[in-house]
């Protein structure tokens, strides 16, 4: 089973090379880029980072992109607060991919995933804003021709601070952004930020509360035509042949086009008409060599990883064989947890115009200059003939990483030129063509000594990479690591366990896997987390007590623990009936941990009551939005948990909209108490880190409840009691 | 094809539409009002939550030819978007990640208010059936309770 197919492979390819495909270089000629160009409404660009309008409004550049985590806003916090502006005054607006490629990628890495937003662009865009506040100070000091160390900058005015004199950014912008950007530049101490650690208001709410908020999927263009896709349903399959004739007299239909091998489109005045054409539409698939794939297959086979001589290696110190032989009590659990797609509330959509060797494309997207490369590509033009206008994401996750619909939407719009053609998924498409979070199992095999102290831990996973299946180049000497996230050295908190072996059996199916919020943490903190409890719970320890013996090399992981069972009150008893679960979790450079507090009625029924979480991203930039994404986190984790799979029959996925693949909904949320323990000295990801404490949190505190360890997930599956 | 008028935001509108178009595509595509957004098609997810005679329903079950009732979408509101107390609430408690399904939230919440202006935690759960994916439900349920005067948004 397995393996790729050349359109999944192409997809990816823009992905995982991004901007190394093109030849572009890596940031770091943030400064040697000039900006004299003053833009639109007479703004000056003071640098490339920002610019500075005559009324002071600052508009600042984002590069990153925007999916409802809060990063447009946490970046402006980070240039406004080395910039010394009013924050009242700050507006952000994207940096256009070809801009950047024009630039010589002088905004750095666009792509927004792996949490990275904030954490990997910090130092530049702190430094962009740092050095706007030194050539505006240089300029009004060559006005009043005084010494620019003796002016400062507060609140978008400088101060001449000897006479009292005084100029507005806005009245100095135009001459500042004639200045050479300076290459030294100092940032503020942490101590004294006055913007960033702020709970400021989201820049990006008031569009959201009026339908006015434009995403991909509201696009409208002149002349524009829309699209309505249907891809083969098993994996891997062919499109043998379609019937347009059937269809193409049907109301406001304008063609039917095939879609490279794997797929057929209708293209009509509405999406509607062009869905309904579809849906009458007679294709003919060739369904490939997976046809036959089912669950039942699918997991024998990620089984046969489990126990294979084969396996790529994580992590290993000591000898885990001699110690597990030599202990005093042997434990062995074997989990599982199924493939899971994004679901975000805005499928897929892309429209795209091409216009002989040009093209241009609106888009959500995670990874706009993959957008741009792939559209370039798959078109055979310059990379330089094409303009993405980057929307704001109706959701991302992870999959709008991915360009197959950017694709997509380039081989249907080259069919039909001079015109934009916009591609909208329906949901079923979106569902039962993901990229998913990989199935895996895990085969757990813990040592106590006599005094109940874990002396061994192996840890077997099996089942699909990542890596291999959407980003080849990213493997290390063939390895996917990233399929260890948290069971490596970096991120695993009990270092102090004398013996460790942690490996994996590789199993790729033929069924897509991506980046799904929290990757691989989720499945991995779950294997860890609860087999740590069943290891506390066989050594006759209290699971807090337990984990803190084996956290000595690893203080931060410790702390946050510590800190959640204060929060939670831990030593304190729960009413009756109230159960709790622990666990902690290292991942996308920041510590968490949670409590879980949860009822199991007579007859089975879970009620998750409340989550305390204590999470410690090293420098906290917004502590509203951090609290919003830990929140959020765990509805995506506990949906999961609860409900969500994505099961196989005859190669296809089976469910197809939210009826069969259920998702958290408000009778499912929790209360979400979180707490944020910024430790500082490093910069750690928000958006993903949490979600990986939400399951094994709940799941620990089942088995407090009812005794049962649950070991696969969804729990609808499960009998409880 | 066929013509239908229809009262949206209190503005008559006459598309020419399959009879089966569902409202929702209608007034996304014909009336061009895109606030309204396309999630499932299932009646399942509640993004295309609109208001028919007052009523919260879901635009998308909704076929042209069997409309009967003024609609309300989240454009008409409030005349500048903003000053509806949902949506005034909604900016208190920062509620939108993504902000996609926050239309039908809104007009979800809105429905709601209108008939129970109290509602318990139980009423909310049993009401805000949308889905959110970013996960943005307790500020939607403190949000609800702020504009229903609960306190600090526990029933």
């Amino acid at each position: 089973m397995t393996q790729l197919n050349r359109r999944h492979f192409i997809g990816t390819a823009a992905l995982a090379g991004g901007g190394l495909a093109l030849g572009w270089t890596a940031p770091g000629t943030v400064f040697k880029a000039l900006a004299q160009k003053p833009i639109g409404d007479a703004a000056a660009e003071v640098g490339i980072w920002v610019a500075i309008r005559p009324d002071d409004t600052t508009i600042v550049r984002i590069a990153r992109s925007e999916m409802g985590q809060g990063t447009l806003t946490g970046l402006a916090q980070l240039v406004a607060e080395d910039l010394e502006c009013d924050w009242s005054k700050v507006k952000a607006e994207y940096v256009k991919p070809e801009d950047n490629l024009a630039k010589k990628r002088a905004w750095g890495d666009m792509s927004t995933g792996g949490s990275r937003g904030i954490r990997t662009s910090v130092d530049y865009v702190r430094k962009g804003g740092a050095a706007a506040r030194m050539m505006l100070i240089a300029a009004a000091a060559k006005k009043w021709g005084v010494p620019a160390s003796d002016c400062v900058a507060e609140k978008s005015v400088i101060s001449h601070t000897p006479s009292g004199r005084k100029l507005r950014f806005g009245e100095v912008a135009a001459a500042a952004s004639q200045l050479e950007v300076p290459k030294d530049v100092p940032l503020k101490d942490p101590k004294a930020w006055k913007i960033i650690g702020q709970p400021v208001k989201r820049l990006d709410t008031v569009e959201k509360l009026s339908g006015k908020q434009i995403y991909s999927i509201d696009v409208k263009l002149p002349n524009m035509l829309n699209a309505a896709i249907a891809q083969c349903p098993v994996f891997g399959g062919t499109v043998k042949s379609f019937d347009a004739d059937k269809v193409k007299s049907m109301p406001g239909v304008h063609s039917v086009v095939a879609v490279g091998p794997g797929a057929v489109a209708v293209v009509a005045n509405s999406w509607w008409q062009a869905k309904t054409a579809l849906d009458k539409l007679p294709i003919t698939w060739d369904e490939g060599e997976h046809g036959k794939v089912s669950d039942a297959s699918i997991a024998e086979f990620v089984k046969s990883g489990l126990d294979t001589k084969e396996a790529a290696l994580g992590q290993k110190h000591g000898d885990v064989e001699a110690a597990l032989a030599g202990a005093s009590k042997k434990i062995e659990a074997v989990y599982g947890t199924p493939f899971l797609n994004h679901a975000t509330l805005e499928p897929m959509c892309c429209t795209t115009k091409v216009d002989g060797d040009k093209a241009e494309i609106w888009v959500g997207t995670q990874n706009a200059e993959g957008a741009l490369a792939a559209t370039a590509e798959e078109l055979n033009i310059p990379p330089t003939n094409v303009k993405v206008t980057k929307l704001i994401l109706g959701g991302g996750f992870g999959r709008r990483g991915m360009q197959d619909y950017v694709r997509q939407a380039a081989i249907i719009a080259k069919q039909i030129p001079g015109r934009p053609v916009k591609l909208i998924w329906s949901r079923e498409e979106d569902m039962q063509h993901g990229y998913y979070r990989p199935i895996t199992q895990a085969k757990l095999v813990g040592g106590l000594d006599a005094d109940g102290n874990v002396v061994a831990l192996h840890a077997r996973i099996a089942g699909q990479s990542i890596l291999a299946s959407v980003a080849p180049s990213r493997m290390e000497n063939g390895v996917d690591k990233l399929a260890f996230q948290g069971w490596l050295e970096d991120e695993f908190g009990y270092m102090a366990i004398p013996n460790l072996l942690v490996d994996m059996g590789v199993r790729n199916t033929h069924v897509p896997v991506g980046f799904w919020r929290g990757v691989n943490h989720n499945q991995n903190a779950v294997y860890l987390e609860c087999f740590i409890d069943e290891l506390a719970h066989a050594a006759g320890k209290d699971p807090l007590e337990f984990r803190r013996a084996m956290m000595s090399k690893n203080p931060k992981h410790l702390a946050v623990l510590n800190a959640v069972a204060e929060k939670a009150e831990y030593s304190k008893k729960l009413p009756d009936g109230m159960f709790r679960g622990i666990c902690q979790n290292s991942g996308f450079g920041s510590f968490c941990a949670a409590v879980a507090e949860v009822s199991v009625s007579p007859k089975g029924k879970l009620k998750v009551h409340r989550i305390v979480a204590v999470t410690d991203p090293g420098y906290a930039v917004n502590p509203d939005q951090i609290d919003a994404q830990v929140a959020g986190s765990f509805a995506y984790g506990l949906g999961a948990a609860l409900y969500s799979e994505n099961t196989i029959k005859d190669g296809r996925v089976v469910e197809s909209n939210f009826d069969s693949y259920e998702v958290a909904r408000m009778e499912d949320m929790p209360q979400v108490d979180t707490y944020i323990a910024a430790s500082g000295g490093f910069w750690g990801g928000v958006g993903e880190p949490t979600i990986a404490v939400c399951t094994p949190a709940v799941l620990n505190a089942i088995f407090a409840a009812t005794g049962k360890r649950i070991r696969s997930l969804p729990l609808k599956h499960q009998h409880l009691v | 094809m066929a013509m239908f008028k229809l009262k949206v935001n209190g503005k008559e509108q006459s598309v020419d539409v399959d009879p089966s178009t569902p409202l929702l595509w209608v007034l996304r595509e014909n009336v061009g009002l895109t606030g309204t957004k396309y999630g499932c098609g299932v009646a399942q997810c509640g993004a295309c939550t609109v208001h028919i005679s007052g009523e919260a329903t879901r635009s998308c079950q909704v076929p042209i030819s069997s409309l009967k009732g003024d609609v309300m979408t989240i454009e008409g509101l409030s005349a500048d978007g903003l000053s509806h107390p949902v949506q005034k609430a909604w900016l208190a408690h920062e509620v939108p990640q993504c902000g996609y399904c926050q239309s039908g939230q809104i007009m979800a919440a809105v429905a709601l208010l209108k008939q129970n202006p109290k509602p318990s935690d139980a009423d909310i759960n049993d009401a805000m059936t949308n889905i959110c994916r970013c996960g943005t439900y307790p500020r939607i349920r403190a949000a609800i309770h702020s504009v229903a005067g609960n306190g600090a948004g526990k029933a």
